[in-house]
């Protein structure tokens, strides 16, 4: 390691400044969140504007919270409980799924792979309709029900789980452990789980953000405000006349802020499973 | 293509090659685990992704034949649905529009989510992790919150994108919502900047599967760093490139929240109906189901077509390349 630096490996101030840049333009918007909810409107509006946090965040903060026909902290609880049961049916799913796909071999196996991935290919908008009839036939309308149970199975899921089953286990373990006697769901909860549950983990977080951020679905099918979810109560943060800029954005600030409190605990897992993906995929 | 080879090529070698002659397939599991489990095992999710998934797309192609009234009786039309909806100028209106806010989202975004990943791609680069970190951060954010923020950032009167154009001398203030580029370049941004990072990861775990020895040894025999990226780095991100696009585009078909947010019926004079928008308004806001059905219908041929064409010029690409 005594050798020097090869040309291609140096990294010039260019490279820097222009990581620096786009750091900047990925943190702004949330600065700006924050700087307007924290503002008056006539602070914002001004030429040039304030470009600090002010102090009214709480006074704003507080109108979010009991603006009227918005609910919002029903819509937080509401959008937790959805984000948290899709995440955990969807890991559990794909990873039984996902295994039998991987290492089990079973009549219909790989047409039913073939399947699955053809239909990945199907836009979301396809079936939507079809599918509110389905849910409202189904008294599912205007619930967290309606929300969760679509949800609870994805394609891309179980392909996913398949891959990372495929890669993270090898076949002689498994067969070591059906010599020994073990029964296949019992090499599925103590041999399998165990070996992906940071995979499973990754998975679980992608499918709660995308409950979490989710918009056309909700707004298709809730219909009363206290089963609203974060991201249709926002869009009801609009005042009658003109426009509140200082609530809206408290609002999205408030919305996003428990995500960015998440990301930073798991963004590095988040960087991990999209690099992963990548490489599979 | 070369990822997949190897992949394949890392698996183990059929113990009885000469069954491959009668095309039984290959199978890459654990042949000791009893394989009856397996249907039990995708029982759950085949049967819920057959009543939640494949049914309603199935019945989305029957109902687009129908003249579909949900408060309750419904005629079979044929192909009216579509023959309707092939005179529709708004149907027309939006496809220039998607296809527009696609482009303008999807091409500068791969140059500069693949330029940032050449810098990333650097082993001496210092707080590597921390860049590839913060690049995510725009992913995890709503859309809506996303159109409220850059809602107020292109704002006409008041707008901070606005103030920066006129101290480089744009005389007039743009307006972001009435005008129709400029209104497709504001959507366009919110999707760049929601995914950029995103497709930065992705690439650059493409160029992280390039050896080092390829770009020392172009490096020794005098390539530049252009010669580098065009001749070792690109080649190999070809396959990376089409899944980019493919994604992109059927994210691109799907633009619904942004255009929603900044004006329900797409703007005055519909300058950012979307498809998916269009689709929305037919079937939840004038309740037309069968319509709004042979929409998401043409959407699907639209997905179809470019991906084959995709699918085409990458194996011509790659041949060419291996030539």
């Amino acid at each position: 390691m005594t050798t020097r630096t090869p040309r291609w490996r140096r990294t010039s101030p260019v490279s820097y400044f222009l990581l620096a840049t786009i750091t900047f333009l990925s943190i702004f918007p949330f600065y700006w969140m924050f700087v307007v909810a924290s503002n008056t409107n006539a602070e914002i509006s001004k030429s040039p504007p304030s470009l600090v946090p002010g102090g009214r965040f709480l006074i704003v903060a507080k109108k979010v919270m009991n603006a009227e026909g918005v609910f919002f902290n029903s819509a937080l609880l509401n959008t937790f409980i959805v984000g948290i049961s899709i995440a955990l049916a969807q890991v559990m799913f794909s990873a039984v799924a996902g295994f039998a796909f991987a290492k089990l071999d079973f009549k219909g196996r790989k047409s039913f792979i073939l399947f699955v991935v053809g239909t990945m290919m199907l836009p979301s908008q396809l079936g939507i309709i079809p599918l509110f009839m389905l849910i409202k036939n189904l008294h599912m309308i205007d619930s967290l029900l309606g929300l969760i149970v679509p949800a609870l199975v994805t394609a891309f899921g179980v392909f996913w789980m398949r891959q990372i089953i495929d890669a993270q286990i090898p076949n002689e373990l498994l067969e070591a452990a059906s010599i020994d006697g073990a029964s296949v769901p019992r090499i599925f909860f103590s041999i399998v789980l165990p070996i992906i549950r940071q995979s499973s983990f990754v998975l679980g977080l992608f499918a709660f953000l995308a409950a979490w951020n989710d918009y056309l679905w909700p707004t298709i099918i809730l219909q009363s405000p206290k089963h609203f979810t974060l991201q249709v109560a926002l869009t009801q943060l609009k005042p009658m006349y003109g426009l509140d800029y200082a609530l809206q954005m408290g609002g999205a600030f408030l919305a996003t802020a428990p995500l960015l409190i998440l990301f930073i605990f798991v963004g590095r897992r988040l960087v991990s499973g999209v690099m992963d993906g990548a490489v599979k995929g | 293509m070369s990822q997949v080879l190897e992949r394949k090529g890392s698996r183990k070698a059929p113990l009885t090659p000469w069954k491959k002659s009668k095309k039984q397939e290959v199978f890459p599991g654990v042949k000791s685990l009893n394989g009856r489990w397996g249907l039990l095992f995708v029982a759950p999710f085949l049967l819920m992704f057959l009543i939640f998934g494949l049914a309603p797309v199935i019945y989305s192609v029957y109902i687009s034949f129908f003249h579909w009234d949900p408060l309750g009786g419904s005629e079979f039309t044929g192909l009216r649905n579509f023959s309707l909806l092939l005179q529709d100028s708004d149907f027309w209106l939006a496809i220039r529009n998607t296809f527009s806010i696609w482009a303008l989202s999807t091409f500068p975004q791969m140059f500069m989510a693949i330029g940032l990943a050449v810098i990333l791609r650097n082993s001496r680069l210092k707080a590597k992790s921390f860049f590839r970190t913060i690049l995510l951060v725009p992913n995890i954010t709503s859309v809506i919150a996303i159109t409220i923020v850059f809602g107020q950032l292109f704002g006409r009167d008041f707008g901070i994108i606005n103030g920066i154009l006129s101290l480089f001398g744009v005389g007039h203030h743009i307006d972001f919502v009435e005008g129709v580029v400029p209104s497709h370049i504001a959507i366009a941004t919110m999707i760049t900047w929601r995914w950029i990072g995103y497709n930065t990861l992705i690439f650059l775990a493409s160029m992280l599967a390039i050896p080092d020895e390829l770009f020392e040894s172009a490096a020794v025999d005098g390539a530049t760093k252009w010669q580098q990226f065009r001749f070792v780095t690109l080649p190999q991100l070809k396959n990376t490139i089409t899944f980019v696009l493919i994604v992109g585009t059927i994210g691109g078909l799907q633009v619904f929240a942004e255009p929603q947010q900044l004006a329900a019926d797409g703007g005055s004079s519909k300058q950012f109906l979307t498809l998916t928008l269009f689709l929305y308004n037919q079937a939840f806001v004038n309740n037309k189901y069968g319509y709004a059905a042979a929409i998401g219908i043409m959407i699907t041929f639209i997905v179809l077509i470019i991906s084959v064409i995709n699918f085409f010029i990458t194996r011509k690409i790659s041949n060419d390349g291996t030539r």
